[in-house]
């Protein structure tokens, strides 16, 4: 094994200066929509875009750490990271403080706290990566199969626990890496046809729902009716299918919260309550409409600056840039995500090594998941799930967690050629 | 490795997946930022408030410069219904304001109704006191501001027919006029009215910013956007602020109405109409109440009899009809009448006369005043020969007749005002029937009776047209707007009538004499020549004293004419009013003490109550 000669030799820069652009279109937003007269500097800590400054300066240090650790560390240590991330979560559960009726923060002092949840996305990643990395592992297999959804499924079940359903959601990303490694293309159309199942039962009648997938079922019985093994999977599906149906009021009913049922309906556009639930996504839409094609300027924003868009320097980070920076900035922020994302799939692939394939998938699939869900919602084409733009938003835990997943990935490439 | 060769292409899906996505994103920005133009307003309703700036409204000097009304800041309650939000205070608001719930409801409710983002009225003209305690609290009451703007208030209780009013606007002013808002004031009557456009300014808009609390977070862009208020243009008038007060002093108690013109510019310099009232009493809380007293006094003090009210003018349109004949050469002055006591109608009645010397030619006849004097002549100017019909004769006098300004509004700068009436020969076809009548079935129109009518005004200039020699400039009130004289050229022609100069002077000679030594003598004064007519209007009541004057004789400066309803002969009240009025402007100081007295102290009308 040759050494590198400097932690730096090797680095993919397009990452890297992606990366920047993030961090620095996040830190002048949240500047932006906090901008508080009387505290001009960017970097004075008392504000909220200094203590994004402080953050950086803290990420600029974990680059460090994970440039400077061996690329096999994370490998090796995977599962004891994971233990270690799934212990946190549980010691949140029991100790961690209810914040907006989530209970998924450590507070450490009355300003430091931590969100055990963004450890575990990247925990998970590292032992998904490590499980389906090895040789052996074949994901035909149905047995892997249940432990790849098991190693998933373990940190969702508890950020379900402490009530953070956006980010229980995000777990559900990794079956982009899933299908990459295997698993069946069917399974991105299935989940899909639940997603559109599920809107299309909640906004019509399930009895209609019912009859028009039976119809359906009816002439494709017909079509295939020579194959009586297919004719027989056909009905289990359709069985599956209608029950799916009408569990899903019950899941609506029961399972769901009712804050989660509002924000369905405000997105389903069932209720249009502007100025209760329906309001976030009504400002956060005037917010960017009102950008126009070049937006208001920077520090321009009234929407942002003024408050009517809640939350605007950490889930709302994106209609600051709408408002002041227009179709071209968001255009550009929109298109730098995608290059990113596709980018980081790029590298992927020209890895040697299965962990650093997968990781790299697993971190295009959590990255496209927030920036999907978190735009998505700004621009009312997602229900409003309460998860960060990954570099964007303001917040020390999302964008340390974000970084380091990011880097340890940059880390695996730049040593590739040393992987046999 | 061999298995993972086989997924390698499931990459494209998903870079697939990732690029429809983005796509998505990048179409509906599109459509929020590009097409959708509802975010922008909605954003700027969000964040910008419009306050309107009103501007001073410009004041009305009179001829020496000197306010006839004044200026004073008030302050309104504002409310813009939706900003209150829901946790709003209403108990606390409504202590605060010492109103009760049911109230606050009520005017809350209908503030809405006109609209639910935009500052309506909730309280007008807050006392000084509450003002301050306000300002101080009214930051805990989202939705409610205070508002500064400026109302009237006059200095002395005159001219308050001629100032007019102002009042807030109705809805049909709104639908008519862009410019004026719910709650802004406009000109009612008067010159606040006629002059609305110049007094008013234009109202500024000052752009703030405020935040989600509705808290005022500065102006928007340093004011770049903001208008400026425009001040409203001062008008300066011909009023003699001491003449009008005096003509009101001197019509106290009685119904009638005093006009006087410069006649060398049109200029009115004094016009009042009484009963009047004190013009401040339509400021403040207490209008809407006052107005409507007003509105139900019988004697009518809200209307202008002096522009508004028609009368038949009686002998003073004697000069007139005899101006006519001389024009149409049917009259010369060697040629006599004699009056037997009156004019007969040869049906066995007649125009009854009072006695005098007889026959009389023009200047005595005017002197005094010979019903069958001016009725032969009206006789022989309609059945002129060179006329194929009495109608012909009559629609051609009936033109000379017009030329005086008579029988259509002069076009003074003020509003409501009546032409008055003269009748057409369509008229009589109707009333006779076609062919039907004759001069002496109207001979009552030769002194002033009949369906003649005139406005005091129009009077007033028939003296101004006599003592020009044969014209007149149409009468106005304002000299000059702002600091420059911009004024209408209707105001600077001058109008000729269709008689000859050269035969006024005939006229003039006779109006002389009236006063002189002729029906209104008891009005002569050794220091000015007055050159009058009177009249004493028969009416279903008792008889309207009328006077028409001008004087100097030879350098006219004021012309006038005086009504006093119901009271009597010309010579009695009409003419001591028009007298002192002349004497008043021309020496500024009446020295005929115990005629001033007799007039100001009678009482014609008992005041209302």
């Amino acid at each position: 094994m040759r050494q590198p000669k400097s932690i730096f030799s090797n680095l993919d820069w397009t990452l890297v200066g992606m990366y920047m652009f993030f961090i620095l279109v996040g830190w002048l937003n949240i500047y932006a929509a906090a901008y508080n007269e009387e505290h001009k500097s960017i970097i004075d800590f008392s504000q909220e875009y200094g203590k994004q400054f402080m953050w950086i300066l803290i990420s600029i240090v974990l680059i460090l750490l994970v440039l400077i650790l061996d690329a096999k560390f994370f490998a090796t240590f995977s599962y004891f990271i994971y233990i270690f991330a799934i212990g946190f979560l549980l010691l949140t559960l029991a100790i961690g403080s209810e914040v907006n009726g989530s209970r998924s923060w450590i507070y450490f002092s009355d300003t430091v706290r931590f969100q055990p949840l963004e450890l575990a996305k990247f925990a998970t990643n590292l032992v998904l990566a490590r499980f389906l990395g090895d040789i052996s592992v074949r994901l035909q297999d149905i047995r892997t199969r249940l432990k790849a959804i098991a190693i998933i499924a373990l940190p969702a079940m508890l950020v379900l626990m402490q009530n953070e359903t956006g980010s229980m959601l995000v777990f559900a990303s990794f079956i982009f890496v899933l299908y990459r490694e295997g698993l069946s293309g069917n399974i991105l159309i299935f989940g899909f046809a639940l997603i559109v199942l599920f809107i299309f039962t909640l906004l019509i009648d399930k009895f209609i729902v019912v009859a028009f997938i039976t119809l359906a079922a009816v002439i494709l019985i017909f079509l295939i009716r020579r194959s009586r093994k297919n004719i027989i999977q056909f009905l289990v599906i359709y069985g599956l299918i209608v029950g799916f149906i009408f569990s899903v009021n019950g899941i609506y009913e029961h399972v769901l919260e009712p804050h989660q049922k509002k924000r369905i309906d405000v997105f389903l556009g069932k209720v249009t309550d502007l100025k209760g639930k329906g309001y976030n996504v009504n400002q956060s839409k005037i917010a960017i409409g009102s950008g126009g094609a070049l937006g208001k300027g920077f520090l321009n924003g009234t929407q942002t600056k003024y408050k009517f868009v809640p939350e605007q320097n950490t889930d709302f980070i994106f209609c600051t840039i709408g408002e002041e920076w227009g179709f071209v900035g968001s255009g550009v922020v929109v298109i730098m995500f995608v290059l990113f994302l596709m980018r980081i799939l790029f590298v992927a692939e020209r890895q040697r090594s299965s962990f650093s394939r997968i990781y790299g998938y697993g971190l295009a699939s959590l990255l496209f998941f927030h920036v999907m869900i978190n735009i998505g919602m700004t621009i009312g084409l997602a229900p409003v799930v309460g998860i960060p733009l990954p570099f964007v938003s303001y917040g020390g835990s999302s964008l340390l967690s974000f970084t380091v997943l990011l880097f340890v990935f940059i880390k695996q490439d730049a040593n590739r050629m040393q992987v046999l | 490795m061999s298995a993972n060769k086989s997924f390698t292409s499931r990459r494209y899906v998903i870079n697939t997946i990732f690029l429809v996505i983005a796509l998505v994103f990048i179409i509906r920005l599109f459509f929020l930022q590009i097409i959708d133009k509802t975010n922008k307003s909605s954003a700027d309703n969000n964040v910008f408030r419009y306050l309107t700036e009103f501007p001073a409204r410009g004041l009305v000097y009179d001829c020496n410069g000197k306010p006839l009304l004044y200026n004073e800041a008030t302050y309104d309650l504002m409310v813009i219904p939706h900003q209150m939000g829901k946790t709003f205070d209403t108990l606390g608001f409504c202590k605060l304001i010492n109103t009760d719930i049911l109230t606050f409801r009520k005017k809350i409710k209908l503030a809405t109704v006109y609209s639910n983002f935009l500052p309506t009225i909730y309280d007008e003209k807050i006392p000084k006191e509450q003002y301050g305690m306000l300002q101080e609290r009214l930051s805990e009451y989202p939705g409610f501001y205070i508002q500064a703007r400026t109302i009237r208030n006059y200095p002395q209780p005159y001219c308050a027919q001629i100032l007019g009013y102002i009042g807030e606007t109705t809805p049909e002013m709104l639908e008519t006029d862009e410019y004026y808002k719910p709650g802004d004031y406009i000109g009612i009557s008067g010159l606040e009215k006629s002059y609305e456009k110049e007094l008013r300014g234009k109202k500024g808009i000052r752009i703030i910013m405020v935040d989600v609390h509705n808290r005022d977070m500065g102006s928007y862009m340093n004011g770049k956007f903001d208008v400026e208020a425009k001040p409203g243009q001062d008008l300066h008038t011909y009023l003699d602020a001491d003449l009008q007060e005096y003509a009101e002093k001197l019509l106290q108690n009685k119904r009638g109405s005093v006009v006087a013109l410069d006649p060398r510019t049109g200029g009115i310099i004094a016009i009042a109409s009484s009963p009047s009232y004190d013009p401040n009493l339509l400021v403040g809380r207490e209008r809407t109440k006052n107005y409507f007293d007003l509105l139900s006094d019988k004697n009518l003090p809200l209307f202008n009899r002096a522009l508004s009210g028609r009368y038949p003018p009686g002998s003073t349109f004697k000069p007139i009809v005899g101006l006519i004949g001389l024009q149409e050469g049917v009259l010369n002055t060697t040629i006599t009448y004699p009056c037997y006591g009156g004019f007969p109608l040869g049906n066995g009645k007649m125009i009854k006369c009072h006695s005098h010397g007889s026959p009389l030619a023009l200047l005595g006849a005017i002197q005094t005043s010979c019903n069958a004097y001016f009725c032969k002549v009206l006789k022989t100017t309609i059945e002129n020969k060179q006329y194929p019909s009495t109608e012909a004769g009559f629609n051609a006098w009936r033109n000379f007749v017009l030329s005086f300004g008579l029988g259509n509004p002069l076009g003074v700068d003020l509003p409501n005002e009546s032409g008055g009436n003269i009748p057409t020969s369509k008229y009589y076809d109707r009333y006779f029937g076609r062919g039907h009548w004759r001069a002496l079935s109207v001979i009552s129109i030769a002194i002033g009776q009949g369906e003649i009518l005139l406005t005091p005004l129009q009077m007033a200039n028939v003296a101004a047209i006599i003592a020009n020699r044969g014209y007149f400039y149409t009468p106005h009130i304002v000299k000059a707007i702002g600091t420059i004289s911009n004024l209408n050229k209707k105001y600077l022609t001058k109008r000729y009538t269709k008689v000859n100069p050269e035969y006024f002077n005939y006229i003039v000679k006779g109006m002389l004499g009236v006063v002189e030594g002729g029906t209104a003598h008891n009005v002569r004064m050794d220091s000015i020549k007055v050159c009058g007519k009177t009249g004493t209007v028969q009416n279903a009541g008792k008889n309207h004293s009328v006077f028409i004057a001008f004087a100097p004789m030879d350098n006219p400066q004021i012309a006038i004419a005086a009504v006093v309803e119901n009271s009597g002969y010309g010579a009695t009240w009409a003419a001591p009013v028009a007298s002192l009025m002349i004497e008043k402007y021309l020496t500024h100081k009446v020295k005929r003490l115990d005629l001033e007295k007799d007039i100001m102290d009678s009482k014609l009308i008992i005041k209302s109550e």
